[in-house]
């Protein structure tokens, strides 16, 4: 197994060739559910996966060059909480074997080259630091040049504190950067899994041309934690879901992972085949 | 955690000035967007609605000039008395708010006028209606507009710029903070409990957030603190809007003079940490 897979095995019980289930509580041969993409052979829910293994389930094998791997940031504000910023992206540097939160590179999928990026949650909650925001957006930027259709998979708290303000000064970044993909008429599709929150899905995550989500998946600008406390209001069933979101028009498709790679296939198939007569005559 | 751990960090003095800064930024009696909006513009006129079934009164629209200079405005507004905090919702909106802002963008660039906007909001409602409604949809398509908007575009933080609320209608061509505002990625109570699972801490939580004014100033976020009179702006309107106007008309200025480039509002952005090459 890859160390991608780290955060997956993170919910495996005390037998490390053992995975328990965190919805229905079944316990599966990690391999098992490994080869099922992390997704429960029991009930199909679909256990958080790290950046590495979300590439490894994408990537047509042996097609990904990663961009930008040296890219990390720095601790602007000296910030401190209950432990040092800058320890706290030490461990989660080894833990998740990642510069941050965030993996980007060119892969083939089907045979369509993207420029594809996927957020790590394991690494301090996939949370927008300066870092990450660079990243991204270099990864959108060339993905324009390069003329790919970008691929982003999403699974982010949203902003980290620990940045303060730079942090929330990504939102804007990212969406700068997507005016560069749009100039090229290039799609973006937009991937939501659990779970995707606060400054993430309130910039690029909800601007993609086409966005889909995992089944089940947390999505939303404000938790439900927050929102209970702050108003006292009842959430209805299914509150923030990716199929709650899917009945109001803001997602266009819930995807089961064991699925994803063939509908971003036939997606992109669509978006990047060849382009036919009319819209030549539009460039 | 202990106090102690925080206090090696952030001093009580320290702590104690970030939170009397948020305070006077939060005083009941400081001019809201209306009030300044009235005295530093010309024939204001209010206009209603995001044109797809809705009306948000923490966000207001309109039309003004500024000396000889036509203008499209777009302000947060706080509500003062107990009637209008509650038809202003504390000036947090709802996706409709956002959508109306982006309806004033969309008619400023097809009519060519420059917009000022007025930001003065704790951020975006957290309530469960805002969310079935699409809040983070109606706020990443804001950004967006903002981002696209043909026009010079200024901003003026005037009171709390809370989150992605404030940033909805932030990304200017320049941007003015006065001198007790702040813009933060959350909200003092929001970050004390996330970091110290406490919202206790806020002003520890103030202080390593680094929310004053100045600060936006030295990393580049803000051109411009606008000074105050003595004490705060709540201790005379008329005076703050009389040391606001100026600034207004100059920085609108400065944006055309330099050849306005939209482009170059997205590369600001984009650029906007300075941390890396180019
Ligand atoms: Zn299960």
């Amino acid at each position: 197994m890859s160390i991608s897979a780290t955060y997956a095995r993170s919910q495996a019980g005390p037998d490390a060739g053992a995975f328990t289930c965190t919805a229905c509580k079944a316990t599966y041969p990690l391999a098992q559910v490994a080869g099922n993409l992390y997704v429960c052979p029991g009930c199909s829910h679909h256990a958080r996966i790290g950046a590495h293994e979300r590439v490894r389930q994408l990537a047509d094998r042996g097609t990904f060059q990663e961009w930008d791997a040296a890219l990390a940031g720095t601790d602007r504000l000296e910030f401190f909480d209950t432990r040092a910023y800058v320890d706290r992206l030490d461990e989660a540097r080894v833990r998740q074997q990642l510069p941050d939160a965030i993996l980007t590179g060119q892969a083939a999928l089907q045979g369509h080259q993207v420029g594809l990026a996927a957020f790590d949650f394991g690494f301090m909650g996939g949370s927008l630091s300066t870092a990450v925001g660079e990243r991204l957006a270099r990864a959108i930027e060339h993905s324009a040049e390069a003329g790919l259709p970008f691929v982003c998979v999403t699974s982010s708290g949203g902003a980290r504190m620990q940045e303060g303000v730079f942090s929330l000064m990504q939102m804007a970044k990212s969406v700068a950067a997507l005016h560069r993909l749009a100039e090229a008429h290039l799609p973006f599709i937009s991937i939501l899994v659990d779970p995707t929150m606060g400054g993430s899905i309130a910039s690029f995550a909800a601007l993609g041309d086409v966005i889909l989500a995992e089944p089940k998946a947390m999505i939303g600008f404000t938790g439900a934690r927050v929102i209970t406390q702050a108003t006292y209001e009842q959430l209805p069933a299914g509150f923030q879901t990716s199929e709650f979101h899917h009945a109001r028009g803001l997602i266009d498709r819930v995807v089961d992972r064991r699925e994803l790679k063939e509908v971003l296939a036939q997606l992109l198939a669509v978006l990047a085949g060849p382009s036919g007569e009319h819209s030549q005559a539009l460039a | 955690m202990t106090l102690g751990e925080s206090e090696a960090v952030a001093p009580p003095d320290d702590a104690a000035a970030a939170w009397a800064h948020v305070e006077v930024s939060r005083h009941p009696d400081r001019p809201y967007s209306l009030d300044l909006i009235e005295r530093c513009l010309d024939d204001f006129i209010e206009l209603h609605g995001d044109r797809q079934g809705g009306d948000d009164a923490a966000v207001v629209i309109g039309l003004a000039r500024l000396g000889g200079q036509r203008l499209a405005v777009v302000a947060n507004q706080k509500g003062r008395t107990l009637e209008e905090r509650g038809r202003r919702n504390f000036g947090m909106a709802h996706p409709e708010g956002y959508r109306k802002a982006q309806r004033l963008f969309a008619l400023a660039g097809r009519l060519q006028l420059p917009v000022v906007s007025f930001i003065d909001t704790p951020g975006a409602y957290p309530g469960v209606a805002a969310e079935e409604r699409g809040q983070a949809w109606a706020i990443a398509q804001t950004l967006e507009a903002q981002l696209a908007l043909p026009t010079p575009y200024l901003a003026v933080v005037i009171g709390e710029g809370g989150s992605g609320g404030a940033l909805a209608t932030l990304l200017a061509d320049a941007v003015l903070v006065l001198e007790h505002a702040f813009l933060s990625v959350a909200s003092p109570e929001a970050a004390a409990a996330i970091l110290f699972r406490d919202a206790g801490q806020k002003q520890h939580a103030a202080a390593a957030l680094r929310l004053e004014a100045a600060n936006l100033l030295e990393w580049g976020i803000a051109d411009e603190i606008v000074p105050e009179p003595p004490g705060g702006a709540h201790t005379d309107w008329d005076a703050t809007a009389a040391l606001l106007r100026p600034r207004l008309e100059e920085r609108l200025r400065l944006i055309t003079e330099r050849g306005f480039d939209p482009a170059r509002r997205r590369e600001r952005y984009r650029r906007l940490d300075g941390l890396f090459e180019a």
